[in-house]
C-alpha cells in the first residue's frame, strides 16, 4: 500500500514535514455532530458562489449539457477539466502543508459502475445534473422543477433498497478509499507529476478541436 | 472573446470552481457535493410521513435526514443562480427547453413528466455510484479517487448514447 502522505513530505523541505497518515480517517465529523451555525452560513455563501459559477458557464442550460452528450458542444468539459486540474494542484499542495485532509469516496466498483451508467442515463433523459438542475431552476428553467422533484423521490426510492444493497451489490468489488495511484503502485507525487500535465494536455486537444 | 454557451469562459469559470473547491476544505473541511443533500431532503419529506420507517432505512442511519452544510450548500446555490442569472439578464421563464421543443413539440406535461423520471434514475444512479458530477466527477476526480474517476467515465459513457437514442434517432 503506498503511504502517499510520507512520501510527499519526503521531498518537501524539512520545515513542512508533516507526519501525516495515508488515508485520514474522514469519518470523524460524520457522525451526529451537527454543523455549527457559523459552518451553516459558509456552506450557504461557498453555494452561492457555486451556484453563480455554473450559471455563468452555462452549464445550467439544457442545450449545453445534451450538446456536451451530443459531442456537439464541449463547455462542461472545459469547465470540469479545468477546476480539476486546478483543485488537485490546490488540494494537494494545502494537503502537504498539513492546511486540510482528503475526503475519498470509497471504492466499491460494483455500484460504482452500475451507479455511473444509471447516472448517466438520467443525465441524458432530464438534461441537468443534481447541480445544475437546481441552477436551471434559479435561472427560470422551471422544467428543473419536475427533475427535481424526481431526485427527491428517487434518493428515497433508493434508501428503501439501501439495507438490500449493502448486503449484496455494496460489496462486489469493494476496495475502500483508493487512489488512483494505489492502482497502479506509484508514488503520489510521481502520479502527479504525470498526470496534472496529461490532464493539461487533454484540455488543450478539446480547446484545439472544440473551441 | 465571445462564448457562445455562457457569459463567462470556460476556463475563467472552471479555475474558480477549482478554488472554491480548495476554499470549503479549507474553510468547512467538506468537498463540494450536492445529491446527498436530495437525500437528505428526500429524507426529511419522508419523516413527516412515515418517521420511524424512514429513520430504520439503512441510508438513513449513515446519512441523517436534517439540514447541514450540504443542504445549505444547495440553498445558496439557487440564490447564486438568480443573482447571475438576474444581474446577467440571462433569466428565463421558460417551462419547455428550446431544443426539447424542436424535437418534441411544446407540450409542458411531455418534458415535465419525462424530467421526473430522468430525475428519480439520476438520484437513484447517484446514491449507488456514490456521488453525482459534482461530488465524484470534480471533488473526487480532483483528489484521485478510484470510484470517481470510474463513476465519472461511466457518467459519459452511458449518458452519450441517451442523448443520440433521444435526439439523433
Amino acid at each position: 500500500m503506498t503511504t502517499s502522505a510520507n512520501l510527499l513530505s519526503e521531498n518537501a523541505p524539512p520545515v513542512l514535514v508533516i507526519p501525516e497518515k495515508p488515508h485520514e480517517p474522514k469519518k470523524s465529523e460524520e457522525p451526529g455532530k451537527p454543523d455549527s451555525a457559523p459552518q451553516l452560513v459558509l456552506g450557504l455563501l461557498f453555494g452561492v458562489v457555486f451556484g453563480f459559477l455554473l450559471q455563468k458557464g452555462g452549464v445550467a442550460r439544457y442545450e449545453v449539457l445534451m450538446g456536451q452528450f451530443l459531442l456537439t458542444d464541449f463547455t462542461v468539459i472545459k469547465i470540469m477539466l479545468t477546476a480539476i486540474i486546478v483543485g488537485m494542484l490546490g488540494i494537494f499542495g494545502l494537503r502537504a502543508l498539513g492546511l486540510v485532509k482528503l475526503h475519498l469516496k470509497p471504492t466499491r466498483y460494483a455500484a460504482n459502475i452500475a451507479g455511473g451508467l444509471l447516472f448517466g442515463v438520467g443525465l441524458g433523459v432530464l438534461g441537468y445534473c443534481p447541480g445544475t438542475g437546481i441552477v436551471a431552476l434559479g435561472q427560470g428553467n422551471f422544467d428543473a422543477i419536475a427533475g427535481i422533484l424526481g431526485l427527491i423521490v428517487g434518493s428515497y426510492v433508493y434508501a428503501e433498497t439501501s439495507g438490500l444493497l449493502a448486503s449484496t451489490l455494496m460489496k462486489i468489488g469493494y476496495r475502500g478509499d483508493i487512489m488512483l495511484p494505489d492502482v497502479l503502485g506509484m508514488r503520489l507525487v510521481v502520479f502527479l507529476a504525470a498526470f496534472v500535465p496529461l490532464l493539461v494536455l487533454g484540455l488543450y486537444l478539446v480547446a484545439k478541436l472544440a473551441p | 472573446m465571445q462564448h457562445a454557451s455562457g457569459a463567462w469562459s470556460p476556463y475563467l469559470v472552471g479555475t474558480l470552481i477549482g478554488l472554491l473547491s480548495m476554499a470549503t476544505f479549507y474553510f468547512s473541511n467538506k468537498p463540494l457535493s450536492v445529491s446527498t443533500a436530495y437525500a437528505r431532503l428526500a429524507g426529511m419529506v419522508g419523516k413527516l410521513f412515515a418517521k420511524g420507517h424512514t429513520e430504520n432505512l439503512k441510508f438513513y442511519q449513515d446519512t441523517k435526514p436534517k439540514m447541514e452544510w450540504g443542504v445549505m450548500l444547495v440553498v445558496g446555490m439557487l440564490l447564486g443562480a438568480i443573482i447571475a442569472a438576474v444581474t446577467g439578464g440571462e433569466f428565463t421563464a421558460a417551462w419547455v427547453p428550446a431544443m426539447w421543443e424542436q424535437r418534441f413539440g411544446p407540450d409542458v406535461a411531455l418534458r415535465l413528466g419525462v424530467a421526473f423520471v430522468g430525475g428519480v434514475i439520476l438520484a437513484y444512479g447517484a446514491r449507488l455510484a456514490g456521488g453525482c458530477t459534482s461530488g465524484h466527477g470534480i471533488s473526487g476526480a480532483l483528489q484521485l479517487s478510484v470510484s470517481s474517476w470510474v463513476a465519472l467515465v461511466c457518467f459519459f459513457i452511458a449518458a452519450v448514447p441517451t442523448a443520440h437514442l433521444m435526439y439523433r434517432l
